[in-house]
């Protein structure tokens, strides 16, 4: 039982970086229908950020918040510069631009700040707690709470509804008044800033390096789709259960288990989603022919 | 010259027109490709014969991934995982059972048909996202597999396989890489000329129906489920034939050879090609091979920065791929030459 | 004597001394890549992709090699090192390696990265007869002068070092019950090959579970959970150092206290020990066969010092806590020192010729007491390493410098 119990918490400690990151990827789902492939990247540079002011003697909450703020203007950037002039292109054209940023951000992060790990600091002290680290459950906490803030706002606030409008009927929302650019804009500015403080959170595990989130993305959008891409407390609890579900694998399922862990883990995650196609918690979606 | 197209069928056929009849000049441009691509090796040196060859490979490959997504609209992140698998039949066969390199092509090709038929079945299920990741997943787990320890026995594990390069036959007066590229080139005409047909023939065009609104598709008696599950298995074919080449010409297969980045890169190399674009697949071939030399060129301190760069640039203004607007091109040239209605 | 005679005598006294003072001077022999002024070295190094932390490596050796140029090169020619990124995809290997052999005419190819990427040129270059020169990868296979005789490795193979770890548990462990964490690849999989051949027969009854991580995992928590779990009490650490950290903070936070092994790639104070926490380390046993420059011990040393000069002038984006980068700067000072020994003879032969018969060779940052020893059967420059243990903030060496030296 000892042994089970170990697996659940690591997989949750695990389980938390995954969920972090989709939410970031929920949040540019929500706000603009697509899944952006260069999330990943753009958490580990905004991570670099933090790092470096960091370094440079910054206090750690206040190179946190700074952080943020920039990856907020930095995910408005991109799209305004970047994702609105190819917005009439094909989709896969644009899947194309995601893949030209995601290495555009790693080339960069890896020019300026070499590809040797950097060590990045924890704010939470390094104790053992039941198996896991106090470290490990902090991260986790503040993923919570930014998801706790995300819900609210798209529930409960009008920006948030706002923007749900324009991602999901852009030509109604205009006409009722609704900034329909800018409302993509913000969504991808607070994708960013989600994915910047997803980053920061997974950093002292991880190791900062430009090729940190390349792992962690998969498991993310999967736990995401697994969860339902439309819904953050989904995608979150998705993340969560990919991290569990493959230690559980890899612990129990003889042989196969601790070599393909990751391989049963994903047929396991794309048999959940033949049977249900838009995730647990997801919404389907009913198109009109 | 007839020119078939009206506006009535240009706007319903959107940027992808399928594959038409050829035109005696369409047909003529075609031969004149034909012979500066087989003059090609006796002017260059052998290594760019190897690259141009490696260019040809990624061409096969794309022409395949093109019929799943361009085509049929079925959106892969996993081709790689079929060029492994065909890699790797072919230097398994050839390392163990000591089949000459050029029957593996046809083993590899059948191998890759059923998994990516059998595939295909349970991909049924799902669209876009979805479809994504579970293709992702698959490009994921080959490598995994092919490092897998009982398996060892057959793949070689994490060391792979090394091969020998196959000289010319019958005493031909060519070098090794003079041969690949004929027998490569040989490979690719006759792969993308049986590929055109089908694409222009029923088959294609229920492939296009079921990708632009697979309903009607349904409702006009199409066999969605079978055409898409085949689509799938003749996609994995042709990718699977063209990873059993380049492990004949590389000579060498391991798990490092076939990581995530060889999907992403053949998906990029057919969007930037050209969606549902036999040429299309030409074009993409050689962007795969030889932009990221490039980009190397251009910077030795960013060089895939650059890359990005120009993979942006190219869906900025050509977001229909570099067959799409060679389409414009020939559009607008045929329009000029053709001169306007008031000179009669 | 006649006037003849004497002419003669002299001529041939002087011929013989001049034979004899200058050996070189009438031999000017060049290889491909090779002038009076210049020799061109090839290299492929992973600058982007998954091992791109490896690439700092090729980074150093440029730095050296201009720094050398900026002294008059080795014996008046500038050596001009074209290093090209393979992204550590053996077809790329392929092509890089081609292009600097065909295109580029480079002497030799020196340092290649990666045990697939060398795999993937093993033969083209043997069958070329093309020298691979000092390949960066412990992998037992580069030691065979009579198959490959143009493949030579430099640092000590993985199995020679799992198989020390193998016989100190023999000699120092009652009970031992081994658990594995290995990386899934040639390095990883080759240090359980060494345990194992270290072990002998009692291999299988000894090792209670050995487990593989990807090196796209995330953490490997759950591998050491599982790991403590067997019930082992020695644990053999095959991580690099990212993966190192998570391992001893894993295994601390579980409460296990295992006899711990961690390989000597991950050795390095600053980069695994500290982050990991010292007090987590202490205990920890590894081997060497080179400085740690983040180790106290050394902070006074003069080779360190001298490195540390090097880098902050010649390449002072380099991270001065990363060992690959100390390595990078021995094996550089090494092919130096096969150049200078070569002199006017650079033909490939006589390069591979050298390189096999260094004896009692001692490079910069390498473990006093270890030296490179070649022969024309022994195709494996280093192959001594010196167990340490950590304690408080240092790692420090017991036992003699053992030496797994012999033919291949």
């Amino acid at each position: 039982m000892d042994l089970f119990v170990q697996q659940v918490l690591a997989g949750l400690a695990v389980g938390g970086i995954y969920a972090s990151l989709a939410l970031a990827l929920v949040m540019i789902y929500q706000a603009t229908e697509l899944v952006n492939f260069a999330q990943g990247e753009m958490a580990m540079f905004s991570t670099y950020i933090a790092w470096q002011l960091v370094q440079s003697g910054v206090p750690f909450w206040v190179a946190f918040f700074l952080t943020i703020v920039i990856s907020l203007i930095g995910g408005v950037a991109i799209e305004r510069l970047i994702i609105r002039p190819a917005r009439n292109a094909p989709v896969l054209a644009i899947v194309i631009i995601f893949i030209g940023l995601l290495v555009i951000l790693n080339s960069m992060a890896g020019w300026i700040w070499t590809y040797t790990n950097q060590i990045f600091p924890s704010p939470f002290p390094d104790r053992p707690y039941l198996g896991v680290n106090v470290q490990e459950l902090g991260a986790i906490g503040v993923t919570l709470v930014v998801l706790a803030l995300v819900f609210a706002f798209f529930r409960y606030t009008t920006l948030g509804l706002a923007m749900r409008a324009a991602a999901q009927n852009p030509t109604s929302s205009r006409l009722v008044g609704i900034r329909v650019g800018w409302m993509l804009a913000l969504g991808w500015g607070l994708a960013a800033a989600i994915g910047g403080v997803a980053g920061i959170m997974v950093a002292p595990k991880l190791q900062l390096d430009p090729n940190m989130m390349g792992g962690v993305l998969l498991y993310a959008f999967a736990g995401a789709l697994v969860g339902g891409i439309s819904s953050p407390g989904g995608a979150v609890l998705g993340g969560f259960a990919v991290g569990v579900i493959e230690n559980l694998v890899g612990t129990y399922v003889p042989v196969v288990g601790s070599q393909l862990k990751l391989a049963v883990a994903l047929i396991l995650i794309v048999g959940v989603l033949t049977v249900r196609p838009a995730g647990i918690f997801g919404r389907s979606v009913v198109h009109r022919v | 010259m007839a020119d078939s197209s009206s506006p009535a069928v240009e706007a319903v056929a959107v940027a992808n027109p399928p594959a038409r009849a050829m035109s005696p000049a369409r047909l003529a441009g075609i031969a004149l490709a034909l012979a500066v691509a087989l003059g090609l090796p006796f002017v260059v040196s052998d290594f760019h014969s190897f690259q141009l060859t490696q260019a040809i490979i990624y061409a096969i490959a794309l022409l395949g991934l093109n019929m799943l997504t361009g085509y049929n609209g079925q959106i892969s992140l996993g081709h790689g995982a079929f060029y492994a698998i065909g890699a790797y039949t072919a230097a398994i066969l050839i390392d163990k059972a000591g089949v000459p390199y050029w029957a593996t092509l046809p083993a590899a090709g059948i191998l890759c048909f059923v998994v990516g038929f059998l595939f295909g079945l349970p991909a049924l299920r799902l669209e876009g996202l979805y479809l994504a990741l579970a293709t992702l997943a698959l490009a994921l787990v080959v490598p995994q597999f092919l490092r897998f320890r009982p398996m060892e026995g057959l793949t070689n594990g994490v060391q792979g396989i090394s091969l020998d390069k196959p000289a010319a036959p019958f005493g031909l007066p060519l070098t090794p890489d003079q041969w690949l590229y004929f027998f490569a080139l040989f490979v690719a005409a006759l792969m993308f000329w049986a590929g055109h047909n089908m694409l222009r023939g029923r088959i294609g065009r229920a492939m296009i129906a079921i990708r632009d609104h697979h309903i009607s598709a349904e409702t006009m008696g199409i066999n969605s489920a079978l055409i898409k599950s085949t689509t799938f298995g003749v996609s994995a074919l042709y990718t699977g034939v063209a990873g059993a080449l380049s492990a004949v010409v590389v000579a060498f297969v391991a798990p490092d050879s076939f990581e995530l980045f060889l999907s992403i890169s053949l998906l990029v190399g057919m969007v930037i090609g050209g969606l549902a674009s036999v040429s299309g697949a030409i074009y993409g071939g050689l962007f795969v091979q030889f932009v990221p030399n490039i980009a190397e060129e251009v910077s030795k301190a960013a060089p895939w920065a650059i890359y990005g760069v120009i993979l942006i640039l190219f869906m900025f203004f050509m977001p229909a791929g570099i067959a799409g607007f060679v389409r414009q091109i020939r559009g607008w040239l045929r329009k000029r030459l053709a001169g306007s209605p008031a000179d009669g | 004597m006649s006037m003849t005679r004497r002419l003669l005598c002299t001529t041939g006294l002087a011929a013989a001394v001049a034979l004899v003072a200058s050996p070189g001077l009438a031999q000017k022999k060049y290889g491909p890549g090779v002038t009076d002024k210049e020799i061109k070295i090839g290299n492929t190094n992973p600058y982007s992709g998954p091992a791109s932390a490896y690439g700092t490596i090729g980074r150093t050796i440029a730095a050296y090699f201009e720094k050398i140029n900026a002294a008059g090169g080795i014996n008046g020619r500038k050596i001009t090192f074209v290093t090209l990124d393979d992204g550590y995809s053996p077809p790329k290997t392929v092509e890089q390696t081609r292009k600097l052999v065909e295109r580029e005419k480079v002497l030799v190819i020196f340092q290649g990265l990666g045990t697939p990427t060398n795999s993937a040129i093993h033969k083209y270059m043997n069958s070329r007869k093309v020298p691979q020169l000092f390949v960066a990868t412990g992998a037992t296979k580069w030691g065979q002068p009579k198959k490959y005789p143009w493949t030579m490795g430099w640092q000590p193979n993985y199995q020679t070092e799992g198989a020390i770890y193998a016989k100190y548990v023999l000699q120092n462990v009652k009970n031992p019950k081994i658990a594995v964490l290995y990386q899934n690849d040639d390095y990883g999989k080759d240090y359980l090959v060494g345990l194992r051949a270290g072990l002998g027969a009692k291999a299988d009854s000894m090792i209670a579970k050995s487990l593989s991580y990807e090196v796209s995992s995330p953490t490997v928590d759950a591998q050491v959970v599982q790991l403590k779990n067997s019930g082992a009490n020695v644990f053999l650490n095959v991580t690099t150092p990212k993966f190192a950290v998570q391992a001893i903070k894993k295994a601390h936070d579980l409460g296990w206290k295992p006899v711990h092994f961690l390989n000597n790639v991950s050795v390095s104070v600053s980069r695994v020990m500290k982050p990991a926490g010292y007090e987590k380390s202490q205990g920890i046993i590894s081997s060497a066969y080179a400085k740690d420059p983040t180790d106290p011990q050394w902070k006074n040393d003069k080779e360190y010092l001298e490195w540390v000069a090097f880098m902050k002038k010649w390449y002072p984006r380099g991270n001065l806590n990363s060992s690959f980068n100390a390595y990078a700067y021995a094996v550089a000072k090494t092919m130096e020192h096969v150049l200078k020994q070569a002199g006017d003879n650079l033909t490939r032969e006589n390069i591979m010729r050298t390189a096999a018969s260094m004896k009692d060779v001692r490079v910069p940052m390498l473990l006093p007491g270890v030296m490179l020893n070649t022969g024309p059967g022994d195709f494996r420059p280093i192959e001594q390493m010196q167990l340490m243990r950590f304690e408080g903030e240092t790692f420090k060496r017991f036992g003699p410098i053992i030496d797994a030296g012999g033919s291949s």
